[in-house]
């Protein structure tokens, strides 16, 4: 029979090979899910994996949904490695979106390029106070962040609303519930002619590159990191628990807000109610099935928006709902919950015992 | 015709990934015999016993137990058979009370109620005091013993297995838990007593098995043997005694006092011990050292630098450095690599704008690999990975590396291997001989004596006036961990 057996050491293979054995069995059985729909499995697979990288077009489709995942993912590895739950990703990106319209809606339409900075930077001020009101109530009352940051997800959203069909909506736009579309000097700049890749997608390449740094090369990401696996070890280094906290998320809602000014300054152009789709939640798989590295969280930012538009593809041209693709999101992270086991256990074949004598 | 032994193992075997735990070991324990299984850290102790009780299962071999073989699927069928464990590291919820931990333990057909009252019995009867309804949280290591064995004894076993139990007690309570262990094993309850403190096995034990590299090397007397003779089954070979050399003492390098009024002073080129069974305080006074816990500016001193008010960082750059009790997740980060570990108490390996130098890093822990002789693959491996013994040395290399002024070092050689228990206890007095000031917090009464110039107590949350060692015997050390000294002098020394 098959049995687990504890390794000695975590497999730094599995590390790896995990998250690529976990899209396997993910494709797997999404394939056996098309073919009981009563789709063609491989259609299903061309799809996602294929019709996503098609085309020059297609790529910066891909690159535009996986600018959100990758900024927001990174903040969160950076969170989630220093031991601090925030899930409300969600909410942060809604503020930073809310903060980055709101400046950009001041302007007109003589308003140079560098409104957009400040769009961008308001963004990250949104997101940092929303994540900041998480780290106060844990800071101060001891506030469990990951049911705070959760609950504030749908204030932000509330907030959100009330905005886009109050006091912010477009006067001239027969009643929809949306503000006006933001002026050019407010958006983000597009990188190529026929694409609607910007700015963000080198910023958020950036931030990988800066998380990678801050994780590895510096005294800070080490501390805050320690202060994640042990936080025994930390307060005999010296290192604050407090500064750890406010840091970790800080730093997420920084790039959650970051994320949100930047998909309204640049793919929507103007607050809407149908802002929040849900990167703030799909970024957490995001962050663990890259194994809360940069590089490994740049990779499944593009597969994630692979799914994003896959369902949407599936959607379109096999009439199939929407919610294939939270399916598909859902089917990975378990997929990799189940592989990880084997970074920790190896399989091995044991000849079954005869069961002599017993008591 | 004889009864059968009450556990008969015969070569048994067992792999780990990498490491052979177990070979051909064979064993035989008789009906109310106390039985000693005598081995340095990794000679495969652990691992017989978890098989024993079920808790590993053998590769090879057979168990007889009562003259039937058996194959124990659990600790459960273990305990249903007639066997309990007390193991070394307690396996207990923090967060509950005595009685829920035991009540979880026990088979679920008794109401907490009864459990408590049958916790109070046998606490009576074996003069083992507890409160089943005290929180674990809130119990020193040595309660938290007694409530393993406790438990252990609610099973009604017929074979105890005992495993390094003395560790958190003093003399006075080694001595009366031997006064239990035989009146058990006058009762018929088999006891396997597993430590590697060779007076006690000669104190208390009928038969010893001595253990090394994972096979036994001999089955003897133990009180037919000598101290010298059980360590040569165990080593191969005897430590090098320690010399202690006398040492002209410096200026006081290191200063505390309680708000009680009790003080504390190392001087440079001295060692001065603090006995106590642990959960007396030393928690507290380890925290106030270190600075984990800071508090008035005044309260302590380091080279006459009032450092009351700092933290861990700050004091370590004044030259206090400290080596905590326990190694995996307060003195290292157990998944992360030797070399990352060096940064919890090194700066070297930090460079300009806070970004690390891995280079600078790998080199610093390859030098106290080296110069301490620890064992691993490489200074990338985790220190999880090591074993307790090399760890340690790891960890008091890191900090002696530093040559720091003042050291604090806690439970220097708990759990460590003789080897490494001696190297360890001869870098503390070579680092004595430097100048350093060095105060060791320790159980082992032993130990202290051979390393400290002057010895306190710590009982109940307060500290006991000095005595020089050569001064102080063992039982007015033990009284004294009983919280029974003279009161008058609160002097300083």
């Amino acid at each position: 029979m098959l049995r687990f057996e504890a390794r000695g050491q975590p497999s730094a293979g599995w590390a790896v090979g995990s998250p690529l054995l976990a899209l396997l069995v993910t494709t797997l059985i999404g394939m056996a899910l098309f073919a009981a729909l009563g789709k063609d499995p491989w259609r299903g697979v061309e799809l996602f994996f294929v019709e996503p990288i098609r085309d020059g077009y297609a790529w910066g489709e891909l690159m535009v949904k996986a600018t959100p995942l990758l900024l927001i993912a990174l903040g969160l590895a950076v969170c989630f490695r220093s031991n601090v739950w925030n899930i409300g990703a969600e909410g942060q990106f809604v503020l930073g979106a809310i903060a980055g319209g709101g400046v950009a809606l001041l302007g007109n339409a003589e308003t140079g390029g560098w409104l957009n900075a400040l769009v961008l930077l308001a963004g990250v001020m949104g997101g940092m106070t929303w994540a900041g009101v998480v780290a106060w109530l844990r800071d101060r009352f001891n506030a469990n962040e990951i049911l705070v940051s959760l609950m504030l997800v749908y204030v932000a959203i509330q907030l959100l609303y009330y905005l886009v069909f109050g006091p912010w909506k477009d006067p001239m736009g027969f009643n929809f519930p949306q503000t006006r579309n933001f002026e050019e000097g407010a958006l983000v700049p597009l990188l190529f002619e026929g694409s609607r890749v910007h700015l963000g997608l080198p910023l958020a390449l950036l931030a990988a590159a800066g998380a990678w740094l801050l994780l590895f090369r510096t005294k800070l990401g080490f501390a805050q990191q320690v202060g994640g696996l042990a936080p025994r070890a930390a307060r005999y280094a010296g290192f604050s628990s407090r500064s750890a906290l406010w840091l970790a998320l800080l730093i997420s809602g920084g790039c959650a807000g970051l994320a949100g000014a930047l998909e309204v300054a640049g793919p929507v152009g103007q607050l809407t109610p149908y802002v929040p789709v849900g990167y703030g939640f799909a970024a957490i798989i995001v962050a663990f099935v890259g194994r809360l590295h940069p590089l490994g969280i740049v990779l499944s930012a593009i597969l994630m928006s692979m799914f994003y538009i896959g369902g949407e593809l599936a959607q379109s041209r096999l009439g199939l709902p929407k919610s294939i693709t939270g399916v598909f999101q859902g089917l990975l992270l378990f997929s990799l919950l189940a592989c990880d086991t084997l970074v920790a256990y190896r399989l091995r074949w044991v000849r079954r015992q005869t069961d002599a004598g017993g008591a | 015709m004889t009864a059968p032994p009450r556990l008969d193992l015969q070569h048994v075997s067992k792999r780990y990934p990498g490491v052979l735990a177990n070979d051909d070991v064979s064993l035989q324990v008789t009906a109310g015999s106390l039985h000693a299984v005598l081995g340095e850290n990794g000679a495969g102790k652990s691992t017989l016993m978890k098989m024993i009780y079920g808790s590993v299962k053998p590769d090879q071999g057979v168990m007889h137990f009562n003259g039937n073989e058996v194959r124990i699927r659990d600790p459960r069928h273990a305990r249903a058979l007639g066997i309990s464990m007390v193991f070394q590291h307690f396996s207990l919820f923090d967060s509950i009370s005595v009685a829920e931990n035991v009540w979880l333990g026990l088979d679920q057909r008794l109401t907490l109620a009864e459990v408590s009252q049958r916790i109070r019995d046998k606490a009576q009867a074996y003069g083992l005091p507890i409160d089943p309804e005290q929180p674990v949280h809130s119990l020193s290591t040595g309660e938290m013993q007694r409530v393993e064995i406790i438990r252990a004894l609610l099973t009604e076993p017929q074979l105890l297995i005992l495993d390094e139990p003395t560790s958190v007690l003093t003399p006075q309570a080694v001595d009366k838990l031997f006064v239990v262990l035989r009146q058990l094993a006058s009762e018929g309850c088999s006891i396997l007593y597993i430590s590697h403190k060779l007076h006690e096995i000669r104190a208390l034990c009928e038969v010893c098995t001595v253990m090394r590299g994972g096979r036994v090397t001999g089955v003897c007397d133990p009180r037919q043997e000598s101290n010298a003779s059980l360590s040569r089954m165990m080593l191969g070979a005897e430590p090098p005694p320690l010399p202690h050399r006398p040492v002209a003492t410096g200026a006081v390098a290191l200063q505390w006092q309680h708000h009680d009024g009790t003080q504390l002073q190392v001087r440079a080129g001295e060692i001065v011990g603090i006995a106590g069974v642990s959960g007396n305080g030393q928690k507290a006074l380890l925290e106030a050292l270190s600075g984990e816990t800071p508090s008035a500016a005044h309260a302590m001193q380091v080279l006459g630098v009032p450092a009351g008010s700092m933290g861990p960082a700050a004091r370590r750059a004044l030259g206090l450095h400290y080596v905590p009790e326990e190694r995996l997740g307060h003195g290292a980060v157990p998944n992360m690599s030797l070399m990352l570990n060096m940064l919890l108490t090194r700066e070297q390996g930090v460079g300009r704008g806070g970004l690390l130098q891995p280079r600078v890093m790998a080199a610093q822990a390859q030098h106290v690999v080296r110069t301490m002789d620890v064992k691993t693959p490489s200074v990338h491996t985790t220190a999880g990975a090591l074993s307790g013994g090399n760890l340690q040395k790891f960890l008091v290399g890191r900090e002696m590396d530093a040559q720091p002024k003042v050291l604090v070092i806690a439970q220097p050689t708990w759990g460590v291997d003789v080897g490494a228990a001696s190297r360890i206890r001869a870098e503390l007095l070579r680092l004595r001989e430097q100048g350093t000031a060095v105060l060791v917090i320790s159980e082992e009464l032993d130990e202290l004596f051979e390393l400290a110039d002057r010895l306190h107590v710590i009982a109940g949350g307060r500290l006991s006036p000095a005595v020089p060692r050569q001064e102080a015997s063992v039982e007015q050390i033990g009284q004294w961990m009983a919280g029974l000294w003279p009161e008058q002098t609160h002097a300083a020394v």
